[in-house]
């Protein structure tokens, strides 16, 4: 016999205010709790596990105390790749155009920024080797290599109609593949011992960090400039998209095209201009990673910093400056997630499970909020019925 | 006459004292509607009077917030019923047939037919549900090939499938939203008699119209909303139809407007020997040549797919003409984008409003903004101004009345009429601003009355014509005979793609356009 219970989903009229803010909420808490049982059950105290992955998220109150923002400073380099991408994927996913390429772009940022700071000084040695000219270089060069790793299917896309999806995917696959064979050949360090791995760049190339910027030197630790420009750069999106005339065609092409078409607007001129725009900040990305932290191009930045910002644009409901929040929390659960380890001595694939299952009810929270779910018992031997004659 | 008298007849659906709130507009308050067996019941009211919004309610779209349902269409007794979902509506009896039809071009008749109803099995006997559906056309005497695509199909041909398919999933009550907004005079006159069969077979039908001649030739009964709020039901034989325009508006409506005599301007839009594709490739406009001059109103006549819809998007700048050449207040825009004919003074009221004139999701103000964003005081710069942008809206809005007039509100839960006139005062108020000098500009308005109400329709007809009085150049598309001879200087008839004929309506009797629009040219 057939299950006597039927589930459905059902579309959500009208959306309260309730539902759009308590659903995210309920799913949250949810995640805790399923994940406290998964953590029971693997042996660790529950409590203690989540209050030692917001101190290794945040820090604690007598670390702050002293002075010490580590834990916090951390959070924040983890979240500014994050926040790059995840502006990135808004911005194209605003106009409908599936831009999941974003890992591709920002490894392409990441090659012309160390081509900038290991080539750049012998080609050009009459250039003033300072931070006040080789960042601005970088970052034009990282935001044109970005650019242009995201304009080719941009164009194949309005010109051949080849689907974006599939497209940038596989441009993803040859950026990271051209990224690995660049730092363990041509462009190895020969000074490195046989390691993979560019040269170190200059240190006029690297991005301050903020204990050298006045001000900012309150917080210590390896925080750099490249959150700096990630905020900047949000808000300077968010008044785009608000506030100008071509943040009004991005958001008329994304709501109904055939008006949009009707207003005189161009869709081949907007998705060129929307994909130059999410390449290029994804390509700073990049940037950021190798100027801001390692100094060099070397293994770990294809780490899926593209995909991820996928899941912070979709929760950020594709709104520049809830990114920025978002890719925070997002890096809070990665490094609170990361501390387990050590702190708790927990395996890494604990950690990795509580991440999977937090955003899983996050995003199918979301689901939530505009459909219902509905159970109806299935009678049976009802029949279908039957018409009036 | 049928045997049995309406009055008689058990009541199968009687919905008591429903009230549905969106926020900040009450939509329907406390309305009763009573439905008999095989009855024709007629639902009239103003643009945003709550017509859709008490049908959606009836076929388990919105849930009521208050009052109750209660249902005869499978038993004898009135039973109370709560419709929580349209599947659950359907299992009750009640089928709705929407405006916008939903049915897949590309599959067949039989296949749209058992789209999502309920027994289909999963491996499809195509032959078999065909001969049912047959079976069911039949006894309704609704002629349609179970194997033709629906895109080959006619709007009214459509719109008779989608009715088969609420029948095949077992409605007894038909619910109908403006069905003759999108049918010829000659289809229209079609779904009266497939509503008669219907109802003499047994099936209730609900129809909403803004048409009071249909309302008074279909219907056994009419109900009518004002504000939200039950004004009235009568027998349609007690009524005239200044009556019912009384019952909904409030006050007296006059059906005729003055139009004083053209005062010709010079040639603003003139099309040359155009030649342009439709989307499926094949030539649907043929060799046309027409002239509008300022200061007068062309009307296009013809019946829908012969050419109208290609027509219009070669004289907006939306399709590029294979042959002959476009020219706008003397530039030559032939080739050129749509971008190009807005500025070049050309204005335009689509034919799909929520398809194509606005954007449903975004709100007001950003859809009226939709053509001047580009220019002062609406953007400086690359900027927008949105001081400037709220002023206009709140002009926009309350010279044509558009209700509720909220400008933060989005468009998409404005009613059909009030949408339709918000399109109206973005491109009228367009066309004011095109106009430079003795330049007129050119308004191309298409269908500029379907879904409105008896008052708005007024509000439209004065608008065109004040276009003409300070020297526009109107072209105007309708189905609507009466209309275009009432408005129009000049009529071309379109057939075929080609034109039949420019004639002067004064001088051209109502057959004779018919002749013309079934691609007979006259002697
Ligand atoms: N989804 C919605 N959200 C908000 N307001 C709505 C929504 N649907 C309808 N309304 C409002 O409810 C009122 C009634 O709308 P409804 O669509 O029922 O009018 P109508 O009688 O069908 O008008 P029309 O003849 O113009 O189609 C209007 O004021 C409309 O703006
Ligand atoms: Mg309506």
């Amino acid at each position: 016999m057939s299950f006597p219970w039927k589930f459905e989903l059902e579309r959500r009229l009208e959306v309260s205010r309730w539902v759009s803010w308590g659903v995210p909420t309920l799913s949250v808490l949810a995640a805790f709790f399923f994940g406290g049982i998964i953590l029971s059950l693997a042996g660790a105290p529950p409590i203690e596990t989540y209050r030692a992955m917001a101190a290794g998220a945040f820090g604690s109150i007598s670390e702050w105390a002293d002075g010490n923002f580590f834990a916090v400073t951390e959070t924040l380099v983890r979240a500014t790749p994050l926040i790059f991408t995840g502006l990135a994927v808004a911005m194209a996913f605003r106009m409908l155009f599936w831009n999941i390429g974003t890992e591709g772009q920002l490894v392409m940022g990441a090659i012309a920024g160390t081509w900038v700071a290991i080539y750049l000084p012998d080609l050009l040695p009459w250039l003033p080797q300072t931070r006040w000219v080789y960042i601005p270089v970088g970052i034009i060069a990282a935001t044109i290599a970005g650019a242009f790793w995201a304009f080719i299917p941009a164009i194949m896309k309005v010109k051949l109609g080849v689907n974006e999806i599939i497209s940038t995917l596989m441009f993803n696959y040859i950026a990271i593949l051209l990224y690995q064979q660049l730092y363990t050949g041509p462009w190895k360090d020969p000074e490195g011992f046989g390691f993979p791995g560019s040269a170190q760049f200059p240190e006029f190339s690297w991005f301050p960090k903020f204990s050298e910027i006045p001000v900012l030197n309150v917080l210590s630790g390896r925080i750099h400039f490249g959150f700096i420009i990630a905020v900047v750069i949000a808000g300077v999106l968010w008044v785009v998209m608000d506030k100008t005339r071509r943040g009004y065609e991005v958001r008329l092409l994304g709501e109904n095209t055939n008006a949009a078409q009707y207003a005189g607007i161009s869709v081949i001129k907007n998705v060129l201009f929307v994909m130059i725009l999410s390449g290029g900040v994804a390509g700073i990305a990049g940037l950021s990673e190798v100027a801001g932290l390692g100094h060099r191009l070397q293994a770990g930045l294809d780490v899926g910093n593209g995909f991820t910002g996928i899941i912070v644009a979709w929760i950020a409901k594709l709104r520049p400056l809830s990114v920025v929040i978002v890719a925070i929390l997002m890096a809070a659960l990665f490094v609170g997630g990361d501390q387990l380890q050590i702190s708790l001595g927990l395996p890494s694939s604990i950690s990795s499970v509580l991440q999977g299952a937090i955003l899983l009810s996050v995003l199918s929270g979301d689901v939530f909020t505009r459909y219902r779910l509905k159970i109806t018992r299935v009678v049976v031997g009802a029949g279908v019925v039957g018409e009036e004659a | 006459m049928t045997t049995t008298q309406p009055e008689t007849r058990r009541l199968v659906v009687e919905m008591r004292d429903i009230t549905k709130k969106f926020p900040g507009v009450i939509a329907n308050e406390d309305v009763t509607l009573e439905v008999r067996r095989g009855e024709i019941h007629a639902l009239l009211g103003e643009n945003g009077a709550g017509k859709s919004t008490l049908m959606s309610v009836l076929c388990g779209l919105y849930q009521p917030d208050g009052g109750s349902l209660h249902l005869a269409l499978h038993q004898e007794e009135l039973c109370e019923t709560v419709l929580r979902s349209p599947r659950h509506a359907i299992q009750a009896g009640i089928g709705m047939v929407y405006q916008h039809f939903k049915l897949i071009p590309t599959f067949s008749v039989t296949e749209n037919i058992l789209l999502g109803a309920e027994d289909t099995p999963t491996v499809l006997d195509l032959k078999q549900s065909g001969a049912r559906i047959a079976e069911i056309a039949e006894r309704f005497a609704l002629p349609v090939d179970p194997e033709a695509r629906v895109w080959q199909l006619s709007v009214g041909e459509q719109q008779r499938v989608e009715i088969l398919k609420q029948l095949y999933r077992g409605a007894a009550l038909l619910i109908l939203d403006e069905p003759t907004a999108v049918l010829t005079p000659q289809e229209s006159d079609a779904l009266g008699e497939t509503m008669h069969s219907l109802a003499a077979s047994g099936v209730s039908i609900v129809f909403i119209s803004h048409k009071l001649d249909e309302v008074l030739a279909y219907a056994d009964r009419v109900t009518v909303l004002r504000g939200g709020k039950t004004a009235a039901t009568v027998d349609v034989a007690d009524v005239t139809k200044a009556d019912l325009a009384r019952l909904m508006v409030g006050r007296d409506v006059l059906f005729s407007a003055d139009k004083p005599d053209a005062e010709l301007g010079p040639d603003a839009l003139v099309l040359h020997g155009v030649t342009a594709m439709g989307d499926r490739s094949v030539t649907a406009v043929n060799n046309v040549s027409l002239t509008v001059r300022g200061g007068e109103i062309l009307g296009i006549a013809g019946v829908a797919g012969n050419g109208q819809k290609e027509l219009v998007e070669v004289m907006t700048g939306l399709r590029t003409p294979t042959a002959g050449s476009v020219t706008v207040r003397g530039a030559d825009l032939t080739g050129k984008s749509a971008i190009d004919f807005i500025q070049g003074g050309v204005a335009h009221v689509p034919a799909d409003r929520l398809g194509q004139g606005l954007a449903g999701n975004l709100p007001l103000t950003d859809n009226v903004i939709l053509k001047s964003f580009r220019s002062e005081p609406i953007s400086h710069r690359s900027f927008l101004n949105k001081k400037a942008i709220r002023e206009m809206s709140i002009r926009l809005i309350e010279a044509f009345n558009v209700l509720p007039g909220d400008p933060d509100a989005k468009a998409s839960g404005l009613s059909g009429g009030n949408q339709q006139k918000l399109i109206l005062a973005r491109e009228i108020d367009a066309t004011d601003r095109l106009a430079v000098g003795d330049e007129p500009a050119v308004l191309v308005a298409v269908y500029p009355t379907r879904g409105l109400d008896v008052g708005a329709i007024e509000i439209v007809r004065d608008a065109l014509l004040n276009q003409r009085a300070i020297g526009a150049a109107v072209v105007m598309v309708s189905e609507d005979l009466d209309e275009l001879r009432t408005l129009s200087d000049r009529i071309a008839v379109l057939h075929g793609g080609e034109v039949m004929g420019v004639v002067d309506p004064a001088s051209t009797s109502k057959d004779d356009l018919g002749l013309l629009m079934a691609g007979e040219r006259l002697s």
